[in-house]
């Protein structure tokens, strides 16, 4: 085990992989010499302003924008109808023959599906002059009924988002350990365990609440026309992505389009979309022949962004009464929000591999029916339908512990994959590579001091208090490191899962690291350095990173999925090793040795039973002068690798939370947070702890604080910072993390996943701990966010109901 | 997003702000420290066709005693209640509710005048200066005028300001040596109060001679828990008479439901907050 | 630039000291602090993250203390004095005690939210020399950080408080003194 929190900067040991290096990124950072989008400003420049619809649902009757056209400063107005050039909005992921496509275009034609649809598009000299001038524009709405509830649009009669489509469902798709060949039937086996007096069976009904990815630099958008090749500015995480999906539906082909992410300010997976704002800017710049910029206010980014999570989930557990669990299973609904984003309808597919979680299931059936409703489409945020399947299984532990009278992580270590049954074929049909739960819950359940707080919390019910103390406990595994390509391509996923990158040998002896990776505050520059370093043997301070722009960097899949190091690092680490071999005949030549004698050693060649050697860096030189090197041989070290992983990255960990329940206000505070992480080798421990605190922050607000709500007309109530609760430093706690290491038998590095834990385990950890508080009133489920009125008024009921049964 | 495009004035005294608010007409308002205005004007949620600035005027800045009473300019800050020496010996409550606003940079700016005139039901000096009886200087075309603080908030979001008015100072009779404490409970620690409830205590040999409670965010406009304060005056310091007292603010109210908190909510919080506060102000554990 | 669209009530001209140049601008009144350091002076280190005054990215000095550019109009600014993350640092590019510190903790991730996160931590700093972890997280509870989970940062700011306790004669004070000098 090691443990984190203490981390002594620039700690030398020999290899740079596992050093607490200090951000290259973080000097410009520090001193505001920065490049986000919104910061650029181009000779003739015009700003837009965009027109958003009031309503959830309406048909648009008429736009009438004759007063804006004439306002000062405006250059141009367009409703949908003037931009017949504008193509519908891409999806990258087919996942069923049944799946319903809603045509989602830039500029809205015809009607509105959802508050802040937009309708018409002003641009003007200023953006002043643009927001002035848009409300100028007069739209006539027929308002529509619509559908806000996923459950209300599944019933019949229930007005439809889509009328042409005839259905609000968008599509249904299952698996089940029958048909995957993993194991038993799981109708069969819950059906038996009903009837057995043997075993429970617990059924539930678990909500994800909605919640917005919350980066907060806003999205910015520039397109500059007047190149041969027209640059986009955006901020994305996904420029490479971008760049493919603009060119196949707008009318600009791929090869016309560069797309440039400079400094992006969070993402989250919020920034992992093709938008139809971007799309926008980019068709009035080609319209205009001049730059076009749009930055978009918090508010519309509410309204527009895509949101996340918000799931039903019905769950039916069966066990025998030791604890051993027979039977999972999962039935879904998943809100989609009015359209589909490139991942939308994709997400909680994903969770169906997941919500088996660490446990051995001898049966085990997923079923999700996508639901469209008249709101923000909804789609990948930071773990992407794992960390909803994580709190399925792990609150459903928790309630199997609860009715079995059983220790929670007694009934979780009864069901869990051990040690030496690695790799593991699980239920839902994927092979968890490496993992050590035992290890890590010991270490956690150490470090928290298990069994002193199960004591106190003894005390405090048996005194009354009325502030309780609950233990949260969330052991689980992650889903990560996007994706084999064979894998997304049997789940008719639209892309490949690989990564790219180039490495290019500057004569000065500098590298040049060129990755399809894409940050945006990752630590890429940092971490990518460390295995360069390691592989070249050139100082960490002698290498550059260069990303996020499709010209120089040409090829990427960008960053999600807790990716980057595991399938992007790959490709570094492949293009490296390229570099080596060309250069290894090359420094043989200087050397004048056979090729065969010649060993590469942190960053000498040398002549093997000599003290002879030459460096890298004369290697680079002797390259770039090309005046003495072998007959024949291509004078070149720069190399490029592509890396397609052979299988996800499975990153596992224990959390432990303290939580205290003032039974009063209802209050929770999280006293005590725990998390032993299991990310395979650790490459830089700073990072995978800034990684794992700031993932726990956003699931103590998905747990606690967060929730975009809507009324029933489908008005957005939640529709600035004001109203929608980001946690700020005072509702966070101290936490304390360590890390236990099983390699990962996948890469050659031995590293696994990192930047989706945090979400994936806080939730069921701090909603776990809740309830264990709140189980002895009688307070049976609280749905999240876990806000003060919510937790009280479910211990009032909880109390009321508990009286009619007394009383 | 930007304001809407407005005339701007910045009067040198108050008589000049007042000629400029006449006239300005109906679409002129008042910019103080400009916390309260400036998320509403981004918004777009108001369009004034005159903004008046009071950062020229002179003297609405000072903190003074006159007689018996604490006179606050109103554009003292929120930062300078919570750390003036004069606000905690005469108005301690005043500053303990100035400390919870909002958050650093919001007091630095934010100032008392723009804060009671904006009147957010659920802000936290109204609920402060209601508790200590305090009053509010006006300035309008007729001349000058004081109104008490149950007067000068009339309702959500509007006081006895008028349109052609200008708050120029608060009135706070010196509490000095009374305990108090200023309970609020929020969701996130920068969000407006759900509830809040202030309390101040004049207590003398082991009884409570004066007890003034208000609360935040319970109605249309801060309100005196009148039944406590009578369930408490001549009572001896006990928590079970504090708590029995304090356990009845929410009663006969009628606060709002958002999704912070239900009208049963949070009339439930008054009384837990009460308690706190009252326990808190008489030194009780 | 801005308002050629606009003359209702003309432009008004500001005059306002930032890192440490005078500087002066004819803005419209609508105009905020924020859009003035951004589009008119070109200090584009300061940034905007929402409009309610929640996120606190923003935030600069206004003659010593920290408030929300976004909060304050151009023309409120008239006169005084503006410190924004961009003169933080020494002119050679040395890193101010606080900046260094952040480098050092881990105190920014994506680094959209540390111009104002740093800025509020001089300003708490000089309200309070040595913050405990609670008061150091009470102290930045209008800045919105959602890359760090707040840890990297009170780390962060509690050692730059026993930095600048140790060196309590810093070139930086030197330099902010020196900056207000100019406009006194």
């Amino acid at each position: 085990m090691t443990t984190a929190p203490e981390i002594a900067p620039e700690q030398t040991p020999e290899r740079e992989v596992g050093k607490a290096r200090l951000r290259k990124e973080d000097h410009r950072l520090l001193t505001g010499r920065t490049r986000w989008t919104d910061n650029l400003n181009l000779p003739g420049m015009v700003h837009l302003a965009l027109v958003r619809s009031p309503f959830a649902h309406a048909r648009i009757v008429s736009i009438d924008t004759s007063q804006a056209t004439a306002a000062d400063g405006v250059v141009g107005v367009w409703t949908g109808e003037d931009l017949p050039e504008q193509g519908a909005m891409p999806i990258a992921w087919t996942v069923s023959e049944d799946l319903k496509v809603p045509s989602l275009l830039p500029l809205s034609v015809g009607s509105v599906k959802h508050v802040g649809d937009v309708v018409a598009v002003v641009a003007a000299t200023t953006q002043a002059a643009a927001l002035d001038a848009a409300e100028l524009v007069d739209v006539d709405y027929e308002e529509l009924p619509a559908v806000v509830d996923p459950l209300a649009a599944l019933e019949e009669g229930s007005p439809l988002v889509h009328p042409d489509l005839g259905t609000n469902v968008c599509a249904t798709w299952g698996m089940d350990s029958v048909t995957l060949g993993t194991g038993g039937n799981v109708e069969e086996a819950i059906s038996a365990a009903e009837n057995d007096p043997d075993q429970v069976v617990i059924r539930r009904t678990l909500r994800q609440n909605r919640i917005t990815p919350g980066f907060i630099e806003p999205r910015s958008i520039v397109v500059d026309p007047t190149a041969e090749q027209v640059t986009m500015w955006s901020a994305t995480q996904v420029p490479h992505i971008l760049r493919i999906l603009l060119a196949m539906t707008q009318p600009i082909e791929e090869h016309r389009l560069r797309v440039i992410a400079p400094d992006v300010g969070g993402g989250f997976g919020g920034k992992l979309q093709a938008t139809a704002e971007e799309a926008l800017v980019l068709l009035i710049a080609l319209r205009l022949q001049t730059p076009v910029k749009y930055t978009e206010t918090r508010n519309e980014s509410m309204q527009s962004a895509h949101h996340a999570r918000d799931q039903i989930q019905r769950l039916t557990l069966a066990a025998r009464r030791d604890g051993t669990i027979t039977a999972f299973d999962v039935d879904l609904i998943a809100d989609m929000g009015a359209y589909l984003g490139i991942l939308t309808a994709g997400i909680p597919l994903l969770g169906g591999f997941m919500f088996n979680g660490i446990y051995k299931i001898p049966a085990y059936r997923f079923f999700c029916t996508d639901v469209f409703t008249n709101k923000v489409m909804t789609d990948a945020y930071r773990g992407a339908g794992k960390p909803e399947a994580t709190f399925g299984i792990e609150r459903m532990m928790d309630e199997l512990a609860a009715e079995l009278g059983m220790d929670p992580i007694e009934v979780r270590r009864r069901n869990w994959i051990k040690p030496g049954e690695f790799p593991y074929a699980t239920v839902a049909g994927l092979t968890y590579d490496s993992g050590n739960y035992d290890q890590a819950t010991d270490t956690a359940l150490e470090m928290f001091r298990y069994e002193e707080l199960r004591a106190e919390q003894a005390r405090r019910r048996e005194s009354n208090d009325p502030v309780q103390l609950g233990i949260g406990v969330c052991t689980f595994v992650e889903l990560s490191g996007l994706a084999p390509s064979r894998v997304l391509g049997s789940l008719n996923y639209g892309s490949g899962g690989w990564e790219h990158a180039s490495i290019r040998m500057l004569p000065t002896g500098k590298v040049e690291v060129v990755s399809g990776a894409t940050p945006h505050g990752q630590g890429h520059a940092t971490a990518f350095a460390q295995l360069v370093s390691d592989e070249l043997g050139v100082p960490f301070e002698d290498i550059i990173l260069i990303a996020g722009d499709t010209a120089s960097s040409h090829k990427g899949m960008d960053t999600y999925g807790s990716r980057s190091l595991v399938v992007g690092g790959m490709a570094i680490v492949g293009a490296a090793r390229k570099v080596v071999a060309k250069a290894l005949p090359i420094a043989a030549h200087l050397l004048e040795a056979s090729p065969e004698d010649v060993e590469f050693r942190t960053g000498r060649f040398e002549v093997k039973g000599t003290d002879s050697s030459v460096s890298m860096t004369e290697v680079m030189l002797h390259t770039w002068l090309c005046h003495n090197l072998p007959d024949g041989l291509e004078p070149n070290l720069d190399s490029d690798y592509t890396f397609d992983p052979e299988n996800f990255s499975f990153p596992t960990g224990t959390h432990l939370a303290a939580v205290e329940v003032d039974t009063e206000t209802g209050r929770v505070h999280v006293r005590d947070y725990v998390c032993v992480q299991d990310v395979g080798v650790i490459v830089n421990p700073l990072i995978v702890d800034g990684q794992v605190q700031g993932g726990l922050s956003q699931g103590i607000g998905q747990a606690l604080f967060e929730e975009i709500l809507y009324d029933e007309d489908g008005q957005l109530k939640s529709g600035t910072l004001a109203d929608y609760y980001l946690p700020s430093a005072v509702d966070v706690p101290h936490y304390r993390t360590a890390y236990t290491v099983t390699e990962a038998t996948t890469n050659t590095l031995g590293v696994k996943a990192v930047g989706e834990t945090g979400t994936t385990a806080a939730p069921p950890a701090i909603v776990n701990g809740v309830l264990d508080a709140l189980r002895p009133l009688g307070v049976p489920d609280v749905t999240m966010p876990l806000t003060p009125v919510k937790v009280w008024s479910a211990i009032q009921q909880a109390r009321g109901s508990q009286e009619e049964v007394t009383g | 997003m930007r304001p809407v495009d407005f005339d701007y004035a910045a009067p040198e005294d108050i008589a000049g702000v007042v000629q400029a608010l006449v006239d300005g007409g109906d679409d002129a308002k008042i910019i103080s420290g400009g916390q309260s205005l400036m998320p509403v004007l981004r918004m777009r949620m108001a369009a004034p066709e005159l903004l008046v600035d009071l950062r020229k005027v002179d003297g609405l800045r000072e903190i003074r005693q006159e007689g018996s009473e604490l006179v606050i300019g109103a554009m003292v800050t929120h930062h300078t209640l919570a750390t003036d020496p004069l606000v905690a010996e005469h108005a301690g409550l005043l500053a303990q509710a100035a400390a919870t606003i909002g958050d650093a940079q919001i007091r630095y700016r934010g100032t008392i005048g723009g804060a009671l005139a904006h009147a957010d039901p659920a802000g936290d000096l109204g609920a402060a200066v209601l508790a200590l009886d305090g009053s509010v200087d006006i300035v309008g075309p007729a001349g000058e005028r004081t109104v008490g603080a149950a007067e000068f908030f009339q309702d959500y979001f509007t006081t006895a300001v008028g349109e052609d008015d200008v708050a120029v100072a608060v009135r706070i009779p010196s509490h000095a040596g009374w305990g108090s404490c200023y309970e609020k409970f929020t969701v996130v620690a920068q969000a407006w109060a759900v509830v809040a409830v202030g309390a101040t205590l004049r207590i003398a040999d082991g009884v409570i001679q004066e007890a003034k409670v208000a609360m935040a965010n319970m109605g249309p406009t801060p309100l005196r828990a009148s039944q406590v304060e009578a369930a408490l005056a001549g009572a001896a310091v006990d928590a079970g008479t504090l708590d029995a007292a304090g356990s009845r603010a929410g009663e006969g109210t009628n606060p709002p439901e958002d999704s912070a908190g239900t009208p049963e909510y949070r009339r439930h919080l008054a009384g837990v907050l009460a308690r706190r506060a009252l326990r808190s102000a008489a030194g009780v554990e | 630039m801005a308002g050629l669209s606009h003359m209702r009530s003309g432009m008004v001209s500001v005059s306002v000291t930032v890192d440490g140049v005078r500087r002066t601008a004819d803005v419209e009144p609508r105009t905020l602090l924020v859009h003035l350091l951004r589009e008119q002076f070109g200090r584009v280190g300061t940034v905007i993250g929402c409009e309610t005054s929640n996120c606190g990215a923003c935030t600069v000095l206004l003659d010593g203390v920290s408030v929300k550019s976004c909060s304050v109009l151009a023309v409120q600014a008239d006169g005084a004095t503006v410190d924004t993350i961009q003169g933080l640092a020494a002119p050679d590019g040395t890193l101010h005690p606080i900046q260094q510190a952040f480098h050092e903790n881990h105190g920014l991730q994506c680094g959209y939210c540390t111009p104002g996160m740093v800025m509020r931590t001089v300003s708490l700093l000089q309200e309070n020399p040595d913050p405990t972890e609670d008061e150091v997280r009470a102290g930045l509870k209008g800045n919105l950080c959602r890359c760090t989970g707040y840890q990297g940062i009170v780390k962060a700011v509690q050692a730059a408080a026993a930095a600048l306790s140790t060196s309590a004669t810093s070139t930086s004070a030197e330099r902010t003194h020196a900056a207000s000098e100019v406009t006194s």
